[in-house]
């Protein structure tokens, strides 16, 4: 017997007669006067920045926020900021040296500040965890309060990739004391246009 | 050495003691501010455990459900009955691929299996990429807790470790240093690596793909720069719907650290370009304690570590005293089921508080499961024959009405003129770090029925 038979025979051999429904997930839930401010304290929590641009564009925003990096790419094309294209090497390795990486997010989630990255423009998903500054555009009417909202917005009838990002990467395991940035991006900045 | 031997080790170090108590109850805290933050806590915790109930009870179908929509996705599937068979799938598939590379992220089902020690001695060269794991791996020592694997260390600890295998300043214990020198030393072994393993929070039947929680982000970096990537995944990890999530990432983190959510939710449905993504479904007696009804609602667990944090015995004995690869309540009730004889300590690390039950986003019934293991133990003559026989005798006692009052007689009479010297001897256990209660003149019974008069 195969061990997919056996595991699967094992199961069916030990189920038991009654079962329960599959619950509905949608249950009622908080929701948040102002959603901006919720999204920008929760992802203050886990050590990222949120803000709105006003009159800025992102190439000004960057040129005066990130003006010392050498490397900077983007997955959006109509940027002039950056100095190459990301989607070019053949091997995600050569993302490396990458100082800064601009990406587009679907939408953030004002419960827990994270956002929702699927880019199909991306070639090298490796770009979201070498870069050591992570700068995440979204546009401001896309903020949802929960989890509940947010997988409402998320499928996978096809193969892919997509990630909620919160804030840069970080550890504790040093005797419980934060560090922010890990194996990850040190910063993690996200801007509503 | 059970429990206790291995728990008196660590007590013995009063101060060492005392900090890891306070360190976890400091998450635990922290998982209460989190929880008491959200008016839903309970129903999600309520929405969780029926979802978990429904899938272990549909588990066959939804195993096959998930297998055939993995497939679809271009993913592959292999299914492992035991550890020994999930160590030999990992090995072919490095060997067959030339790799001799491995960078892993947390997997504790992996520790379960006692994957490393097996590649290692067939030539490959693992890395353990969650800073905690590489600490403990570089220590040679096993994790204490299965989401803080190092909280039994302190920062002079890691600072000596890394010191010798890593070359960082002499005496520099700071965490923010001794983080980055591990980032910059892993950062290398991320980029010159064959292949990664990671392990799986949960497996979703509908869609046919895994999802990945971690705040470092090892995990992800892993995954996404050599071509293979194999996923170990117990079978209690399905889901059946991606909506799913939207109650368990919501409990996960909050639960875990009392963050609102990981840095970090990756959720993997196709390889990189050109790679490969295997996922290594693996039984390992969980189907034996599936048959179980008494115990299978352990198979609804989220390896949150809630439990761990708030469990009085394991703040102050730690989770080396455990001996198994999960400790804290959920490991005692996943260990006693897996292997009474060895594990027969672990029921009893427990005072019956309830805490962990409390706690447990999907409301397992742990202490519950922990009293019914320990009547398992007595069944099974396992109990030790001093406990065993001082239990006979109470229960004798305790079954005879005009026994046990004049028993209480006596000692209210006589233990209090006894001296320390003959009260306090190695055989009173009990008296070890307590001191006995005042002795009343007269019984609760006396009293009772004085007042009555």
């Amino acid at each position: 017997m195969s061990s997919r038979a056996y595991i699967l025979s094992n199961i069916k051999k030990n189920l038991p007669s009654s079962t329960i429904e599959l619950p509905e997930t949608n249950i009622p839930h908080t929701s948040y006067e102002d959603k901006n401010e919720k999204f920008k304290s929760s992802l203050a929590s886990v050590g990222g920045d949120a803000l709105w641009l006003k009159d800025e564009s992102i190439d000004e925003f960057v040129a005066k926020n990130y003006p010392d990096l050498a490397v900077i790419v983007s997955t959006c094309k109509e940027l002039t900021c950056t100095n190459r294209n990301p989607n070019k090497p053949n091997t995600p390795h050569a993302l490396e040296s990458v100082d800064l990486a601009i990406i587009e997010a679907e939408f953030a989630v004002a419960e827990n500040g994270a956002v929702w990255v699927k880019n199909s423009n991306n070639r090298h998903r490796a770009l979201y965890f070498l870069a050591t500054k992570l700068l995440i555009i979204i546009k401001k009417e896309n903020i949802v309060d929960t989890m509940h909202e947010a997988y409402e917005r998320v499928e996978f009838k096809k193969a892919g990739y997509g990630l909620f990002i919160s804030g840069p990467s970080k550890t504790a395991d040093i005797e419980q004391s934060l560090v922010i940035g890990a194996h990850g991006p040190t910063s993690a900045c996200v801007i509503f246009i | 050495m059970g429990h206790p031997q291995k728990a008196a080790e660590f007590i013995a170090n009063n101060e060492r003691m005392k900090w890891h108590d306070k360190a976890l109850w400091f998450v635990r805290e922290k998982r209460d501010i989190a929880a008491h933050g959200l008016d839903e806590w309970e129903a999600l915790r309520e929405v969780a455990k029926q979802i978990k109930t429904h899938t272990i009870n549909k588990l066959d179908f939804y195993l096959e459900e998930f297998e055939k929509n993995a497939l679809e996705k271009g993913l592959h599937v292999h299914w492992a009955k035991d550890a020994k068979e999930h160590n030999e799938i990992v090995l072919k598939l490095l060997l067959s691929r030339g790799a001799k590379k491995l960078v892993k992220s947390k997997s504790m089902l992996t520790e379960e299996c006692h994957l490393n020690p097996y590649l290692e001695a067939n030539g490959i060269e693992v890395v353990d990429t969650d800073l905690g794991e590489r600490i403990v791996q570089l220590r040679e020592e096993a994790p204490s807790h299965i989401v803080l694997p190092a909280i039994h260390l302190k920062k002079e600890d890691v600072g000596k470790t890394f010191e010798k295998s890593l070359n960082t300043q002499k005496d520099n214990c700071d965490p923010t240093y001794l983080t980055r020198a591990a980032r910059k030393h892993l950062r290398e072994k991320f980029l010159n690596a064959d292949a990664s393993l990671t392990g799986v929070n949960f497996g979703i039947a509908e869609t046919g793909g895994i999802v990945v929680c971690t705040n470092e982000g090892n995990a992800d970096l892993g995954a996404s720069l050599p071509k293979l990537h194999i996923a170990s995944m117990g079978i209690e990890k399905i889901i059946p719907r991606l909506k799913d999530l939207s109650i368990f990432t919501r409990l996960l983190a909050r639960s875990a650290t009392g963050q609102p959510i990981t840095s970090y939710t990756s959720h993997f449905h196709a390889p990189i370009e050109g790679g490969e993504l295997h996922i290594v479904i693996t039984d390992n007696g969980r189907t034996d304690i599936l048959a179980d009804e008494d115990f299978k609602q352990s198979l609804n667990c989220i390896r949150c570590g809630a439990c761990i944090n708030t469990c009085p015995i394991y703040r102050r004995s730690g989770g080396h005293s455990y001996g198994y690869t999960i400790p804290g309540p959920i490991g005692s009730t996943l260990g006693a089921s897996k292997d009474l004889s060895t594990n027969k300590t672990l029921p009893f690390a427990c005072t019956l508080c309830a805490s962990c039950s409390n706690v447990c986003p999907s409301k397992i019934d742990l202490h519950n499961q922990l009293y019914k293991h320990r009547q398992s133990v007595v069944k099974n003559g396992l109990l030790g024959f001093k406990k065993h026989s001082i239990l006979k005798v109470a229960t004798w006692v305790m079954k005879h009405p005009s026994l046990l009052d004049f028993s209480g007689k006596i000692a209210r009479k006589i233990v209090p003129k006894l001296p320390r010297s003959i009260l306090y001897t190695k055989i009173n256990i009990w008296g070890k770090q307590r001191e006995l209660p005042k002795f009343p003149q007269k019984s609760f019974k006396e009293l009772y029925k004085e007042r009555k008069k």
